[in-house]
Order: structure tokens, then C-alpha cells, then sequence
């Protein structure tokens, strides 16, 4: 998942790392050779272009092989003294060819053959040993990004998904109260019809928005409440007490009317006659504090209270958004249970 | 005369039944009830040839509803779940109205009912619902008995033991007895196989009561309950009771 010119950048980068490396030994050697007064400059220098060309060449070998390969610690060893051997018998072979007319020095190279096939060898493990790092971090790198940006897509899915769980029920039987008030009241019919559309924008323009003032959630949340009371006006009471300073604080969009939903259902399948659906908002210690009021029958719950309905995905939901799950919890007494919700502000 | 009763907890979904309705003269709406309760009521007063029953409804919900009367009457479900529908089948509806439904939907379940009215003039056909013994219930975690006019909801965990009782059974919990019509078989099937077992023809018990097994004159046993009841053990039953119990 890296961006192609970085790649090409540190390759080019690494490119020149791998000549500097090299030029280095090749000015090493020859200093060597020539303070020891073994070789006069002009060979010396020559020798050493010969080796450092020669096992550059090699190691570029290793390092391409690396690349796509990693084979086992004593394969490795095994390829890399005999790398260095053909490396040996190749500057053996170019020296000859180059450096014929020199005096002394076919002698010496001859009787420094064993010197040079050792310094080959280890050069080559050298190179392979980095090599090897190098791109055992890099695939690391390359994993954990990968997974990183699949575990990232996964959470935006999830959330977005949750966001999203607009009851089906809801919106049929909303439609069916609509086919009946057409010939009812044909007035409520419209009105209803409108109240439903922009329930239903709202839910789909807010899908990427990801916070929003509870005064806005509030609104929304009116707008459903409008519909439910047409289907269940006869049973229906809401009550919201929100306190002013709680207004302006941030919430995640779509958190409240699931969270009504859900106590409305309970109240009303849960008890016979009428309900009142009671919602408190307030600040705490910089922490928004909402907290909905259903009546229910513990006897005969068809729930167990806290598994109810929709409150797994609002958990779900503030865990992924926020890392923790004791932001949603619930209590009752012997008629009223209770939801309640705290929501962090970032500021 | 086609008696009718619509059941619903929404008045606006009440009202398109009986507004569909106005087209038959012969069809007339004898009560509209908001739940399950007053369904019952009305059902047992009006004795109506033809319900329309929502599913989803307060405390107990329409196929409960059905259980709790002896001679269910036809019924045409009208529900926005579509889940429900092959149970729906199963307690032999004549149809499922998937809400919001159109007025000739409407018209195809009336004809559908007329059609098997005609043909099977005797009893409508909602009442195999109870007799029906070889479909598999869903498993349940409570079950709904009617006791004079009272209804009661019992939550599958209080129930001790079930005893059978000629065309009912007994569902014993600590303090009461409730009478069901309902057969043993059906209990078997549609309690959990983990916490209750049938240990005898006549028998059923919940394991979380059991307390000790004894043995009883030959080759026989009892089960013994907390609250101090003997239950005795058939062959087969004490063989399963101790499968269950892996002993």
C-alpha cells in the first residue's frame, strides 16, 4: 500500500547507499595494497575495481534473489560461498585477461586467492544479511498497513451500517397509517406524508455526519415522535426536558431516536393502556447525560431488559466510536425502566 | 350474516380493515379491539366466522392469542412483519396481509376464505392450529394460559413440572396450577431439551427442580423436586433423564 514515488524514491535512494558502500572497499583495498607497498598505485587501483565491480555485481544477484525469495538459513549458506567462489575465479579470470603485462602481480594474486575468496564470502553474507532485514521490515510494514487500513474500512462499514438501521416495521406501518388516513383525513394523510419524508432525509443526509448538537438530534427526533403518535395517539405521551447547557453539546447523529425507539416498543408491547415515554437531558462534568424513562411490566417482560431490541447496536456503536462500554446502561424499579446514555465531549 | 372481529393496536390499521369491508353487505364488524386481551373477550362473546389479527401486539401477541381460545375462529393475519408468514401458515390462516396492503390484496384473502368456506362448511380451519401435534413449534420462553377471564403469562422458568390431564395439561410453578389444552407432546417439543425433560407419559419435568432420583419397587424410579413432589419415572424416562444429566 506505499505510494508509488516513495517507492522509487527509496530505491534510487538505496541504489546510491549500495554505490557509496562499495566505492568505499574499492578505495580501502587500494590503500591497503599500496601502503604495504604489495602493489604500485596504478595496480592497486585496478585490482580493486576488479574485486568491488565483481562483488557488487554479486551481492545486486543476492539481493534481487532476496527479494522475491527467502529461502532457508543453510540454502542461503550454501549459495553464498559459492557466490563467492565464482566471484573468485572470476576476478581471477578478468585480472589475467587486464593486468598480464604487470610483473609480480599474477604471482600475487595467486597466493592471495584464499584471502580473497574469504573476503567475497563475507562480503556476500554481509549484503544478504541486510538485504534479508531490509525486507523482512518492509513486508512487516506492508502487513501491518494493509491491516490496518482493512481493520479502518471494516469500522467505517460497521458504524455506517448502525448508523443506518432504520426500522423496516416502522416505515410499514407508517405507511399503512397513511393509506388509511387518505380516505379518513386526507389532510393528516399529507401531513403525514411529509412528516415521514423528512424523517427519512434526515436519516440519509446525516449519514456523513458523524456528530451533531443534541438541538439537532432533538429536532429529528420530534419528527418520529410526530409519526409514532399518529400511529399510537391514543396510548402515546412524550415528555423532553433538555437544560440549555446540554443543547449545544455534541452527540454521534442517529444515537437518540434508535435509543426512543427502542423505549417506546418496550413501553408499548410491554404494558396495556397508556405510556409516557419520558427523555432527560443534562450536562455533567463535561459529559452530555441522557436518559429515557419506559414503563414496563417486570412480570411479563418479553425482553430481559439491557438485550432489549435496539440497545446491542447503540452499544456496539459508542464502542467503536469512542473505546469504551460503560456509556450505556440501564436500570429499573418495579414499573419504569430506564436507559441511560453519557456521551463524552471532545472539547 | 359474516361476523367479523379486527384485532390491532393501531386504530388507523383497524379502520382500513373495515373501510375494505364496507364493500361486502354480507360482512359486518362486530367489535375492533387494541389488543390481545380484549381479542379474547370478544371472540368468546361474538363467536365471529372471521378474524384479522395483527401479530405484533401489546403483552401477548396474535398467535398467542390463538392458543388461549378453544374454537379458534378463520383469520387473516395483517402484519409489516414478513417474518411471520410460514408460522402464520402453520396455524392455518387463511391468508397474510403484509402491511401496507392494497385493496385487491384485500379482496383475494375474502375470496380465499369464501372459497374454503364454502367447501368446508363445518369448523374453520384456525382450530387445527391445536390439535396439530407433528409441526415443530418454535421453542419459547413462556407460555399464556387463560384462567376464567383472567390471563396469565407464565415465564417458562417458573414452571416446575407438567402433568397430563386427559385433553390438557397441568403446568405446575411454585404457587399456582394452570390448566392448558395443549398435549404433552407439544410441550416436549417446544420446551428446551436442556431444561426439561419428559420422564414419563404423563410427565414433564424442569431439571433446575430436580433434586434427587430414587428408586421406587423394582426396575422403577422416582424423581424427586424441591418442593418435595414425587414424579414418577418410566424406563424410557429415567434412560433419557440420565443422558441429560450425563450420568
Amino acid at each position: 500500500m506505499q505510494v508509488p514515488g516513495v517507492r522509487n524514491f527509496s530505491t534510487r535512494y538505496l541504489i546510491l547507499i549500495y554505490f557509496g558502500w562499495w566505492i568505499i572497499w574499492m578505495v580501502l583495498q587500494t590503500l591497503v595494497l599500496f601502503n604495504a607497498e604489495l602493489l604500485t598505485f596504478d595496480v592497486a587501483i585496478k585490482d580493486a575495481a576488479i574485486t568491488t565491480v565483481v562483488l557488487a555485481f554479486a551481492g545486486y544477484i543476492m539481493i534481487t534473489s532476496m527479494r522475491f525469495y527467502h529461502p532457508r538459513q543453510i540454502l542461503q549458506l550454501t549459495w553464498s560461498i559459492g557466490l563467492a567462489i565464482a566471484c573468485v575465479f572470476l576476478i581471477r579470470w578478468i585480472a589475467t585477461q587486464w593486468l598480464q603485462g604487470e610483473e609480480g602481480y599474477l604471482e600475487f594474486l595467486e597466493k592471495t586467492l584464499v584471502v580473497r575468496g574469504l573476503f567475497s564470502w563475507l562480503m556476500i553474507s554481509i549484503i544478504t544479511i541486510v538485504a534479508w532485514v531490509w525486507f523482512y521490515i518492509r513486508e512487516q510494514q506492508e502487513i501491518e498497513s494493509r491491516k490496518a487500513t482493512t481493520e479502518k474500512l471494516a469500522r467505517e462499514a460497521e458504524l455506517s451500517s448502525l448508523r443506518q438501521q432504520l426500522q423496516p416495521h416502522f416505515l410499514f406501518n407508517s405507511l399503512n397509517s397513511i393509506s388509511a388516513l387518505i380516505i379518513l383525513k386526507p389532510e393528516e394523510a399529507r401531513k403525514m406524508i411529509q412528516q415521514l419524508s423528512d424523517f427519512l432525509r434526515g436519516t440519509i443526509r446525516k449519514d456523513d455526519q458523524l456528530y451533531v448538537s443534541l438541538e439537532e438530534e432533538i429536532k429529528h427526533l420530534h419528527l418520529y415522535l410526530e409519526i409514532e403518535k399518529v400511529r399510537f395517539g391514543h396510548r402515546l405521551k412524550t415528555e423532553i426536558v433538555c437544560q440549555d447547557e446540554a443543547k449545544k453539546m455534541m452527540l454521534p447523529s442517529l444515537l437518540l431516536q434508535p435509543l426512543v425507539e427502542n423505549a417506546i416498543k418496550f413501553g408499548l408491547y410491554d404494558t396495556i393502556g397508556e405510556i409516557t415515554i419520558r427523555l432527560e437531558a443534562k450536562s455533567v462534568e463535561n459529559l452530555l447525560h441522557i436518559r429515557v424513562d419506559n414503563p414496563f411490566d417486570p412480570e411479563t417482560s418479553q425482553t430481559k431488559p439491557g438485550t432489549g431490541f435496539g440497545l446491542n447496536s447503540i452499544q456496539r456503536r459508542l464502542y467503536l466510536l469512542y473505546g469504551r462500554n460503560d456509556l450505556l446502561s440501564t436500570h429499573q424499579n418495579s414499573v419504569i425502566f430506564t436507559t441511560e446514555l453519557k456521551i463524552p465531549q471532545s472539547a | 350474516m359474516i361476523k367479523v372481529i379486527v384485532i390491532d393496536d393501531e386504530p388507523l390499521a383497524q379502520s382500513i380493515v373495515r373501510e375494505y369491508l364496507q364493500g361486502y353487505s354480507q360482512f359486518q364488524v362486530v367489535q375492533s379491539c387494541n389488543d390481545g386481551f380484549e381479542g379474547v373477550k370478544a371472540i368468546t362473546q361474538h363467536k365471529p366466522d372471521l378474524i384479522f389479527l395483527d401479530i405484533q401486539m401489546p403483552k401477548i401477541n396474535g398467535f398467542e392469542m390463538l392458543e388461549l381460545i378453544e374454537q379458534p375462529p378463520a383469520v387473516i393475519f395483517t402484519t409489516a412483519f414478513d417474518e411471520y408468514a410460514i408460522k402464520a401458515f402453520e396455524a392455518h390462516a387463511i391468508d397474510y396481509l403484509l402491511k401496507p396492503f392494497s385493496k385487491e390484496r384485500f379482496d383475494k384473502a375474502i375470496q380465499k376464505w369464501l372459497q374454503q368456506n364454502s367447501q368446508t362448511q363445518q369448523k374453520p380451519h384456525a382450530s387445527a392450529l391445536l390439535s396439530e401435534e407433528v409441526r415443530q413449534p418454535e421453542e419459547r420462553n413462556r407460555i399464556v394460559v387463560k384462567e376464567g377471564s383472567n390471563i396469565k403469562i407464565i415465564p417458562v422458568h417458573d414452571i416446575q413440572y407438567i402433568e397430563a390431564y386427559d385433553d390438557y395439561v397441568k403446568i405446575f410453578t411454585q404457587k399456582e396450577m394452570f390448566l392448558k389444552k395443549k398435549t404433552m407432546s407439544f410441550y416436549e417439543q417446544s420446551l428446551n431439551p436442556s431444561q426439561f425433560v419428559r420422564v414419563h407419559r404423563s410427565y414433564i419435568i424442569a431439571l433446575q427442580q430436580l433434586t434427587k432420583i430414587e428408586p421406587f419397587e423394582k426396575d422403577t424410579h422416582l424423581a424427586l423436586l424441591k418442593n418435595g413432589v414425587k414424579i414418577p419415572l418410566s424406563k424410557t424416562g429415567y434412560l433419557k433423564l440420565k443422558t441429560v444429566l450425563g450420568i
